[in-house]
């Protein structure tokens, strides 16, 4: 296996980009990644993007999105309609094939303009649920009530979850929901807004995009003082069907954690912190126990999803904060998570560490 | 197909005195459901819920056609009841756009009596203090029913709904169910960005503005803040004349749907506005449609000033101006000579 290291990474997350289009934030982020580490484009080897057409309403946005990369003379590029941390996986493959040795990963949402919790209805099974329009919040309490129910845990629990990521996110400039002294006692006040969730327990919808630089071996170390090596990484994906898989617990995140781990040469419980791509405290949960976190591990040091959920790249925003930990010194390893489809149908997981 | 719609084309002034348009996404989805979802859905025509049954006996409701965990295909149909058990549930208010409940409603992973896998719909019941996990509910039907998982009103709590003595008496003579329609409808509220607003508000002065480079002075037109070969970010913005040439053009003999306004043969043709380095979409009038040719020059015929609006469609078609032609090899983009960009 060939030495792959994220050399830089840039975020921006705002409840809603009002006046910017996606091309214009991605202009600054893109730059901002690049310029980190001293590359332009024709540095780059591979460019690969995640976005939805769906959140903005229009076709094809991906190719307008090009225009912040810059694609004359023409770039090899690719693209995935899924968060930005699977278009991650896509270019540490074209890393580990040996062909390129850098690599351009971004990704972006702006579901602003349109009812984002309804949108997501549309992924659902056209004939049998999608025509239902149970919209994001319905799914998610389903899930939460049976977790509840099932004795694992409980609203109180959930909501500490809650608590911590508020409290954790004080400081980061990129979280939308942030409070250092907010109570399990403060949350359980709140009303509850899809029945058992609280509005504190789903994550706080936001506008935003990430651009990361990855490179491969001695010329990562020559990009920058403390390469964030990608030890493993893994994908794995359940079921569709709501009704078919246990939605207490989340088969493939575990699974893509043992297969991460076999790469790394170690696991979850052997990391000093967790990025969790979660849209609710209950999948918080459920993500802790399939994956298998220890005890001390931080988990969501920057507040993580629940903070601030840009859909399609509220994961590669969280490799990306998982990735500052490492080459900031404040971590050695590092655990980072990405999710895709209703009620973690689909996650990856990758493993970091510092030299 | 899908259709994209823009209502009230010309933007209007919000209060806030910024840009914004109605933004519709509308696909009018007809889907084959093929013979499993179909007889699920021939089921429901007929009030019968049916299931398929995978090897091991275990019957996944509504019927799958493939069993996930082996990736084998199911075709064994088998009846369940239409009363089960509440699994899990929320309380929906106010109801969703879209959906088929118009007040506050459960909704319910309803595993049915005979089944081994429960199905997603609504519960129909006065108040959240109504619903509970456990719950014994029966299936309440829609009056007309055309094979639509909506021809399932949803569940009630078992005992309350009216028990209809009909309930699976299938219709012997009809067709089973082939395909179902499944439209989908998203509304957005689009608004520009910066460099879009001051655009449209230009037109409404019946000025052009493009976006300048700071790479090289390349002008683009509309201006959208960016210089797309290099991703470099671009604030500067110049007025552009009214006239320019055609680069490219096409001769369309195909009606648009809901442009009834557009009497076909239309020539659409990408206009080079001089002082411009890339074309923009314009339509070519006041001339016959085999009169149209790249190079040729062409000036814009813009609306009545009393009917100008913040929109690009204030420009009404280009008409020739008898001007001399751009040479053929002229004509066209000049910010990509030979691909590559050009030097300041």
């Amino acid at each position: 296996m060939r030495e792959i290291a994220v050399v830089s990474s840039a975020i921006h997350q705002v409840e809603a980009l009002t006046f910017k289009t996606d091309v214009q934030l991605m202009v600054s982020l893109i730059n901002e990644a690049r310029d980190a580490v001293d590359l332009v484009q024709a540095d780059v080897g591979f460019t690969c993007s995640g976005s939805s057409d769906f959140l903005a309403g229009q076709g094809f946005s991906f190719v307008q999105t090009l225009d912040a990369v810059g694609a004359s003379p023409p770039i090899n590029e690719s693209h995935v309609e899924m968060d930005g941390a699977f278009a991650l996986y896509e270019a540490w493959v074209k890393l580990q094939i040996g062909e390129i040795d850098i690599a351009l990963v971004y990704s972006y949402g702006k579901s602003s303009p349109g009812s984002r919790r309804d949108v997501l209805a549309v992924q659902l099974d056209p004939y049998t649920v999608a025509p239902l329009w149970p919209d994001a919040h319905a799914v998610a309490a389903l899930q939460a009530r049976l977790l509840i129910e099932s004795g694992a845990v409980t609203a109180e629990e959930l909501a500490a979850i809650a608590v911590r990521s508020q409290r954790n996110a004080v400081g980061n400039p990129n979280a939308l929901r942030a409070s250092a002294d907010v109570t399990v006692a403060d949350v359980l006040a709140t009303a509850v807004v899809a029945d058992p969730l609280r509005a504190a327990d789903l994550a706080a919808e936001a506008d935003g995009g990430c651009a990361m630089v990855l490179a491969a071996g001695d010329r990562a170390r020559e990009l920058c003082d403390r390469p964030v090596w990608i030890r493993g990484i893994d994908h794995r994906i359940d079921a569709h069907g709501l009704g078919v898989r246990d939605l207490v617990t989340a088969p493939s995140a575990t699974l893509a954690t043992i297969h991460a781990a076999d790469r790394a040469g170690f696991g979850a419980d052997s990391v000093d912190i967790a990025e969790l791509h979660a849209a609710s405290t209950a999948q918080a949960h459920i993500l802790t126990v399939g994956i298998g976190l220890g005890h001390d591990v931080r988990i969501d040091p920057s507040g993580g999803s629940l903070a601030g959920d840009t859909l399609m790249a509220a994961g590669l925003m969280r490799m990306a904060e998982a990735a500052r930990q490492v080459a900031s010194g404040d971590a050695d390893r590092a655990l980072a998570h990405a999710s895709s489809g209703p009620c973690l149908q689909q996650n990856l997981v990758c493993l970091l560490e510092g030299d | 197909m899908p259709v994209n719609e823009v209502r009230g084309v010309t933007a209007k002034l919000s209060e806030q005195e910024r840009l914004r348009a109605d933004l519709v996404i509308a696909y009018p989805f007809t889907r084959t459901t093929g013979p499993v979802v179909g007889a699920f859905m021939t089921g429901l025509r007929d009030r019968q819920i049916v299931g398929s049954r995978r090897a091991d006996g275990r019957v996944f409701v509504p019927a799958a056609e493939v069993d996930p965990d082996t990736g084998n295909s199911l075709s064994e149909i088998v009846d369940v009841a239409s009363v089960g058990v509440v699994e899990t549930w929320t309380w929906v208010d106010p109801p969703r756009p879209g959906s088929p409940w118009d007040g506050p409603h459960g909704l319910a992973l309803v595993r049915l009596d005979g089944a081994d896998t429960p199905m997603l719909h609504g519960v129909l019941v006065d108040s959240v203090a109504d619903m509970a996990t456990g719950m014994r509910v029966e299936a309440v039907w829609r009056e007309e029913r055309v094979g639509h998982i909506t021809d399932l009103l949803g569940f009630v709590p078992e005992g309350t709904g009216t028990v209809d003595p009909e309930i699976g008496n299938k219709s012997a003579e009809a067709d089973p169910v082939r395909s179902i329609r499944t439209p989908i409808r998203l509304e957005y509220d689009f608004i520009p960005s910066a460099a879009a607003q001051e655009y449209l508000r230009a037109y409404a002065e019946k000025r052009i503005l493009g976006n300048r480079s700071p790479v090289d002075g390349a002008v683009f037109v509309p201006p959208r803040g960016v210089d797309p070969r290099s991703g470099t970010e671009i604030t500067e913005m110049v007025e552009l004349p009214h006239t320019g040439h055609i680069g490219n053009f096409c001769i369309t003999h195909l009606p648009i749907p809901g442009r009834s306004d557009l009497p076909t043969p239309y020539v659409s043709a990408w206009i080079h506005l001089d002082g411009a380095d890339i074309g923009f979409l314009g339509l070519v009038s006041g001339c016959e449609n085999d009169e149209v040719r790249i190079g040729m020059r062409v000036l814009a015929v813009w609306k009545a000033d009393e009917e100008l609006g913040a929109t690009a469609e204030n420009i009404l078609y280009w008409e020739p101006s008898g001007e001399p032609d751009v040479p053929v090899e002229q004509a066209g983009n000049r910010a990509w000579p030979g691909g590559e960009i050009r030097n300041a």
